[in-house]
């Protein structure tokens, strides 16, 4: 912040997101599901964030708690220099337009009994006094920008395809000039061919508008595509957080390991001579996460410390973040930690 | 036939037709394939392409109205499903040939226990009485790497989680032993961890029971890691198919091409910008007339506009035994195209 490197407009610090589990017949609050349990990252201006993770994970849960569509259980979110986390209600109302989301599905996330000009023009009518001529203008310049035909503005969304839905989406998100969107699996419900032209467009509006995306997804080979850094999680909270050329080209933790190992290889020779790391069970409840580590039930690693300690997030090589013993507790006992640890993560791979 | 086995499935022209308000769906076409003993053929293609019809029309698993099948032969072991009874149909299906659905979620019944759905099967087909049927059910559950599977059997859907649900659904396909296990996309609805534990599971599956597999996805990852023969379908035809290897590093379709162009990749250089394929796929209210991927193809010339190409084989072989392609355009030959 204060070298060469550009500002971060997207500080996220310590987040949590608990839902209350009630039971019994008064209802009382026994437990909670924490869905996310102390996240912390930051967004550079004009940059793509991927957080990636499979379903359950909570990285769907971090991007709602971020612009405030849940009430965050604590934690602070800097969004631009103020605090999202807190904010008052009529503030928050005024924030709202710099901050926009792009919803999974488009089929759901549209109001079937509106127009595709109702449902681009309805920000403006909540945010703008703009005339009525001027919210039509926007509506086409909008509708140019994100590659619909100007003949469709008084269409229905069930007049249009999954991928032009998904591009109405991204319209409506753009309407009032946001500069942070959320994309919560914006390509998922996608057809393949469809979605390298949803994923060009967002890029193409990256690059002309200096938007910065946090891009959700559990499309590994995507979030390579489109993001610079990649934070991985794991049970509401961080395993990994690195740059994306690094995390793919070597990934450190084991989970993450584990989860570009499950990635489809698109070629047979190679898929043949992969040797994938298969992890047994399932996720387990964030309703009842493990003690120590959230991955230590499945981790093909695992030590005797990982069942005890949570381990935090740290920084384990310039600019990786990893939360795993095998390289934090080495680290503590000497100088050469890193080293050691890297010949532990090694054995275990080979095991 | 110069094979050496006889095909277990061997399907001939199969047309289906969805009839609706708006006019008539052609949803299948003329499509033409077969099974070897042991063989797992994986069919690709987007959404709308008739590939889960396909299949689903060859136990007519459709409503009819809507759906019609118009043409077409669907012989297993000799004999043609498409003009069987409803009665001879009903011992086919589940227990000579098995069917895996996309959402493990909803294709279980929520309210019986799982071993009785294990068992409704082997009791219906296979003639067992409870105590059988249970000892069996248990054997199946270990058999697809339930643990504990004696205490699971008795317990509902909503206590599993969605990838030992699936499997679960892998049990029930294949408790009669089936010839031929019909999975449509199967691992689709679930997280890639959990994605490479089924595809595994199959693997191993196929190993020590041997039936033959048709793999619907639209993933071709998923189809690179375990197919044998791979199938691409669009706009309700078949459009190439090839054995696994040759179909990806010598693929002739422009979709086919386009297709394996626009997925992006976990290793190798990062793409600046992802190949796309530009438009929409075809809605199939006509009969086709020319080539149905025209509209969104590089290499479109006169001919597309004229006739609906048929498959011609580029290989020598058979149509269907070894590579052929549905295509008006001659790709270029393998040595120029090698680093293109």
């Amino acid at each position: 912040m204060l070298d060469a490197h550009p500002a971060p407009l997207v500080q996220v610090e310590d987040l949590k997101m608990y839902f209350p589990i009630y039971t019994g017949v008064l209802r009382t609050q026994t437990g909670n599901v924490k869905a996310v349990d102390g996240v912390s990252f930051q967004i550079t201006a004009g940059q793509t964030l991927g957080l990636v993770g499979e379903s359950g994970c909570g990285k769907s849960t971090v991007g709602r708690a971020m612009l405030r569509l849940y009430e965050p259980t604590a934690g602070r979110v800097l969004i631009d220099g103020e605090d999202v986390a807190k904010m008052a209600p009529e503030a928050l109302r005024r924030k709202r337009p710099s901050m926009q989301m792009v919803f999974q599905d488009p089929q759901a996330s549209l109001n079937p009994r509106m127009t595709l000009a109702g449902i681009v023009s309805e920000p403006m009518d909540e945010h703008t006094d703009w005339s009525r001529e001027k919210k039509t203008e926007r509506v086409y310049e909008l509708m140019d920008q994100v590659g619909l035909n100007r003949r469709f503005v008084n269409r229905y969304p069930h007049e249009f395809s999954g991928g032009q839905r998904q591009r109405i989406g991204i319209a409506r998100a753009l309407a009032l000039n946001p500069r942070f969107i959320v994309c919560d699996e914006p390509i998922a419900a996608l057809d393949v061919s469809i979605q390298a032209q949803v994923v060009n467009l967002l890029e193409d509006l990256q690059e002309k508008l200096g938007l910065t995306y946090l891009f959700i997804s559990h499309d590994l080979s995507m979030v390579r595509h489109l993001a610079q850094k990649v934070a991985v999680m794991y049970l509401g909270r961080i395993a990994e957080l690195s740059p994306s050329r690094d995390l793919y080209a070597r990934p450190l933790h084991p989970y993450a390991e584990a989860l570009l190992s499950a990635v489809n290889e698109p070629d047979p020779v190679l898929a043949a001579r992969r040797n994938r790391i298969i992890l047994t069970g399932d996720v387990p409840s964030p309703a009842n996460p493990p003690k120590g580590c959230n991955f230590c039930t499945r981790c093909p690693k695992v030590m005797d410390i990982c069942r005890s300690v949570k381990p935090e997030l740290a920084e384990v090589e310039p600019g990786r973040l990893v939360a795993c013993h095998l390289y934090t507790t080495q680290a503590d006992a000497g100088s050469a930690g890193a080293t050691e640890a890297k010949e532990r993560n090694q054995q275990g791979v080979s095991q | 036939m110069a094979e050496p086995a006889a095909p277990v499935l061997e399907v001939r022209g199969l047309k289906t037709v969805f009839r609706t308000r708006g006019g008539e769906i052609h949803a299948v076409n003329d499509v033409s394939f077969h099974l070897e003993p042991g063989e797992l053929l994986g069919v690709v293609g987007e959404s709308g392409s008739g590939k889960s019809v396909t299949m689903m029309s060859l136990l007519r698993l459709l409503p009819s109205p809507p759906a019609d099948i118009r043409s077409g032969q669907a012989l297993l072991g000799g004999r043609d499903l498409l003009a069987m009874s409803d009665e001879e149909l009903r011992a086919v299906r589940g227990a000579k040939v098995g069917f895996v659905f996309q959402d493990p979620m909803t294709s279980l019944n929520p309210v019986f226990t799982l071993g009785n759905q294990v068992m409704e099967p082997l009791i219906k087909h296979m003639g067992m009485n409870r105590a059988q049927a249970e000892a069996r059910a248990i054997e199946l559950l270990e058999l697809v790497g339930i643990p504990d599977a004696k205490r699971r059997l008795y317990q509902y859907p909503h206590q599993f989680s969605g990838g030992m649900r699936q499997r679960v659904m892998i049990a029930i396909a294949l408790a009669c032993d089936p010839d031929v296990l019909i999975a449509d996309e199967p691992t689709t609805a679930l997280d890639v961890t959990i994605q490479a534990q089924i595809l595994e599971l199959v693997k191993e599956l196929r190993r020590k029971l041997g039936m033959a597999i048709v793999w619907i996805t639209h993933d071709l990852g998923v189809i690179a890691g375990i197919a044998d023969r791979v199938m691409v379908m669009y706009g309700g035809q078949v459009v190439e198919q090839a054995p696994v290897r040759e179909l990806f590093a010598n693929p002739q379709h422009p979709y086919t091409r386009a297709l394996l162009k626009t997925i992006p990749r976990i290793t190798g250089a990062r793409e600046s910008r992802l190949k796309v394929i530009e438009g929409q796929p075809p809605i199939l209210v006509e009969p086709l007339k020319a080539c149905p991927f025209r509209a969104r193809c590089e290499y479109r010339h006169a001919a597309c506009d004229e006739a609906n190409p048929a498959r011609r084989a580029i290989d020598g072989a058979k149509i269907g035994h070894g590579h052929d392609v549905a295509c008006h355009w001659q790709a270029p030959a393998k040595a120029e195209m090698a680093n293109a």
